[in-house]
């Protein structure tokens, strides 16, 4: 186990870690802006920390740009497109979890 | 290594399955979507690099792309009920 391998297995289990966790959030949260918040979460940072353990262990460099480019491409659609679910969820008049 | 969190991705890819079922509104159902989406793409990039096969990368890209269409193609489809 060089150093990128274990450089590698401690980004991918940080980001299975959030991935997990950001599931885990859909399903225990009350509301459905509560659920944004998470699934919007774990997905552009758990990706993050999976596809970049993966740059450490490729060994040509075309596979390396692929992979920074998914990360870049999902950093930017994944919260355009949580933003979008939100703004149509709030136009169509969905209210947001008051306690009690 | 790889199994590994692939499985867990796996687990966590079930328990968004339930919260597309249970999802009482359309756009938890949306959005259970949207956040599979995300994973696949990770899990298609991870499955490349366990059997050794940087191609799936690409798969990954396209992926991405797709599922951010579907879901912007889909919410414009129930804002105003025809997509033209």
């Amino acid at each position: 186990m060089e150093w990128n391998e274990i450089l590698t297995a401690i980004f991918l289990a940080l980001g299975v870690l959030i991935s997990l966790t950001g599931s885990l959030g859909l399903l225990r949260m009350p509301d459905f802006y509560t659920r944004l918040h998470t699934a919007g979460k774990s997905d552009s940072l758990a990706q993050t920390f999976i596809l970049g353990g993966l740059i450490f262990v490729t060994d040509n460099w075309q596979v390396a740009v692929r992979l920074l480019m998914i990360i870049l491409l999902l950093f930017f659609t994944a919260p355009t497109a949580t933003h979008a679910i939100t703004k149509a969820a709030r136009l169509d008049g969905l209210e947001p979890w008051r306690r009690g | 290594m790889y199994i590994a969190a692939i499985i867990a991705l796996l687990v966590g890819a079930l328990m968004i399955l339930v919260r597309a079922i249970l999802g009482p509104s359309a756009y938890d159902r949306i959005l259970a979507m949207n956040a599979m989406g995300t994973k696949t793409v990770v899990l298609v990039a991870l499955f490349g690099f366990a059997s050794g096969r940087p191609e799936f990368l690409d798969l990954a890209i396209i992926y991405a792309l797709v599922s951010f269409i579907t879901t912007v193609a889909i919410l414009k489809y129930i804002e105003k009920g025809r997509l033209d």
